[in-house]
């Protein structure tokens, strides 16, 4: 059923990123080596995105949650030293979070297998590239004067405004 | 608006005043790094001298609307019409002016990057004015008072300062994601984001007519535009970010902010919502033009009562800012007039009212901003005397003051009376009558404080109150503008708002 080539070793490769980091996760005692793990299991889930053919995705999975959500994290562990110090595997609410955690499978699962929201039959055997519009389709709205360019400049002067406000207010007095 | 192949020397008019701000931006940014500390108040007079230039380019004849009636430029997201000229030219005249009574301001007055940011709001309010499109729309707002979060705060020492800026940013990003929230409702319903295509789109055929959720969305959006404007139920964070707020950013904060946000209110709903959009069989602009009359009686009455009892004179205008926004809302509900005149001539009530706020208020926060720094105090019992320290600080606040409360000879006079009109050309009598009730209870704290300037003494008699030649032109030309606006200007800025309203509906 599955033929070996470089893309199913590339799932199985993410896929055991994905599960491993996951496991990482739930079982290291050290809150850092977590955030770690998660980055690992974050990295899979952008190697997915690639695979069905949508890298910009995968660019804002790197970005977003690599780069930004995993950091942020990182930085409050650091900040809350106490919290480092906590050894226990397991708290009183250990059966809730597992329930939880099973229902929310089997809800996605189902949501996969079952096509109640899936996919819709209209784009059967398409690839997803030929259906949505590319990365360079963005590439040229952003830049193009008759869609997006104006919003695309603004925006960048909003963050450079933004960001000297904040030198402004956090920075020590001369 | 695809049809046609994008022209950009065509469309630069249409965003000249952005263009020259965004210039205008790096070049304080580069004398901020090359000035050294003596020479530092020039920075001032190059942003507001720079500003005020700018102002001039919405009225280059050559650079006019086009006369074709293809006004959407920037793929849509713009459109040049003379609603956003009078709009620009007087947000770029609110910011040159907030640059010159900053200059003398201790802690904000030599910081180049106080006027950098200046320059980017007052560039999002710009664009804000012309907005047509959800993204743009919602970029300009974010452009426009993101950086006011940041002015507000930006006497770091003061904790009071600290607490406004807190304020604003929590209160607002609030606002925000409310009305963001309507609009991508807006978005999803029609799978549009320009404001004319919306329209279009739930008038024709592909629509499933079903009103409820549209007006949802609208209330929604309604509820954020009633933040931005300071409209009571929505007011909270204006007396505490008056306040606490260095003075200038409060100057500018109630003109440049509110004339932007009323500019896009306008055009948002009469683009959006037209009197001829029916869905089902009911019409919503019925239902939006109800809901400002509602907030514009509860503001009017929210802000007049509780600014009876301040004694900071800058609650005491915060208050007055929040009925003013009542006032200016009769002009909005006015828009369900019958006739297409009626309904010019309210948008256009609105533009004038606007247009003489802005240098009502800029006149009012000049004279505290000089009074503040001499003295230190912003309670209403220490304005007494005035009148003997410095008659013409006096008289300059009592000619800002008697405009508020709308008495000829100054603007204010106008202002109200083409609101109360258009009220009641569009069948709303009782709105206007309101609106005058309304004007009697404000003149009695507007008074009071000129009753305090001249009758009462004080020991401070003999300290007169020093001024650089900056204020006094400030001061100067704002207060012309008032008492112009008040006699002979009042007929042609009339007419140039009636050809903005106009515009709207072409």
């Amino acid at each position: 059923m599955i033929t070996i080539n470089a893309q199913s070793i590339a799932f199985i490769l993410f896929s055991l990123f994905i599960l491993g980091g996951g496991l990482g996760v739930v079982t290291t005692r050290n809150l850092i080596h977590g955030a770690l793990y998660l980055i690992l299991s974050l990295f899979g889930v952008a190697g997915f995105f690639v695979l069905l053919s949508a890298p910009f995705l995968a660019a804002v999975q790197v970005l977003v949650y690599i780069g930004a959500i995993a950091i942020l994290i990182i930085f409050a562990v650091m900040l809350t030293r106490s919290m480092t110090s906590l050894t226990e595997a397991f708290n009183r609410q250990w059966w809730l979070a597992g329930l939880v955690g099973g229902l929310l499978f089997i809800f996605l699962a189902a949501g996969i297998i079952l096509p109640v929201w899936g996919a819709s039959s209209a784009y059967a055997g398409q690839p997803v590239s030929d259906v949505v519009a590319t990365t360079t389709d963005l590439g040229i709205a952003l830049v193009d004067g008759n869609q997006y360019v104006l919003p695309f400049e603004v925006a960048s002067l909003l963050l450079t405004a933004a960001m000297i406000g904040a030198i402004v207010i956090a920075r020590d007095d001369e | 608006m695809n049809a046609t192949e994008f022209n950009f020397l065509a469309s630069l008019p249409s965003i000249a005043p952005e263009v020259g701000l965004t210039i205008m931006a790096m070049v304080v940014l580069f004398l901020d790094l090359y000035l050294p500390e003596s020479q530092r108040r020039n920075i001032a007079y190059v942003a507001g001298a720079g500003l005020a230039l700018l102002a001039i380019t919405p009225l280059i004849p050559g650079w006019a609307p086009p006369a074709d009636g293809n006004l959407l430029f920037w793929g849509g997201m713009v459109r040049h019409d003379v609603l956003s000229q009078i709009f620009k030219v007087m947000i770029l005249l609110a910011g040159a002016i907030t640059c010159f009574m900053s200059i003398d301001v201790k802690d904000i007055g030599r910081k180049g990057e106080f006027y950098l940011i200046i320059i980017i709001s007052t560039l999002g309010a710009c664009l804000l004015s012309a907005a047509s499109d959800l993204i743009m729309v919602f970029l300009a707002l974010e452009t426009m008072t993101i950086p006011l979060y940041i002015l507000a705060t930006f006497k770091r020492d003061d904790s009071k300062s600290a607490e406004s800026g807190m304020k604003y940013f929590l209160f607002g990003s609030f606002a925000s994601a409310i009305m963001l929230f309507g609009l991508s409702l807006l978005y999803g319903f029609t799978g549009q984001t320009n404001l004319y295509l919306i329209a279009e789109y739930i008038t024709s055929s592909q629509f499933i007519p079903n009103a409820i959720p549209v007006l949802g969305a609208m209330v929604l959006i309604v509820v954020g535009f009633g933040f931005k404007i300071s409209a009571a139920p929505f007011h909270f964070w204006t007396p505490d970010v008056y306040e606490g707020a260095p003075t200038p950013v409060t100057a500018f904060v109630s003109v440049a902010s509110k004339a932007a946000s009323f500019a896009l209110l306008v055009r948002f709903f009469i683009a959006v919502f037209p009197s001829a959009l029916v869905i089902g069989d009911q019409h919503l602009q019925d239902f939006w033009v109800q809901l400002m009359a509602v907030l514009a009686v509860v503001s009017m009455v929210v802000g007049n009562v509780v600014a009876l009892s301040q004694r900071n004179i800058k609650r005491l205008l915060a208050y007055s800012s929040i009925a003013q926004a009542g006032y200016t809302l009769i002009g909005v509900a006015a828009i369900q007039a019958q006739t297409l005149e009626g309904q010019t001539q309210a948008v256009a009530s609105v533009g004038f009212y606007m247009f003489m706020y802005t240098f009502t208020n800029l006149l009012a926060f000049a004279v505290i901003i000089l009074f503040t720094e001499a003295t230190g105090s912003e309670t209403i019992k220490d304005l007494a005397g005035l009148n003997r320290r410095s008659p013409w600080l006096a008289l300059m606040l009592t000619i800002a003051l008697l405009s508020l409360a709308g008495i000829p000879p100054a603007a204010g006079f106008f202002g109200k009376f083409f609101l109360f009109n258009a009220a009641v050309q569009a069948n709303l009598t009782w709105l206007a009558i309101v609106g005058v009730l309304n004007s009697i209870v404000a003149l009695y704290y507007y008074l009071v404080v000129i009753k305090v300037m001249y009758v009462d003494r004080s020991p401070d008699e003999d300290k007169p109150i020093p001024m650089s030649i900056s204020y006094v032109w400030v001061l100067g030309v704002t207060a012309l503008v008032v008492i112009v606006l008040g006699t002979v200007g009042a007929q042609p800025i009339f007419d140039w708002a009636m050809r903005s309203a106009g515009s709207l509906f072409s």
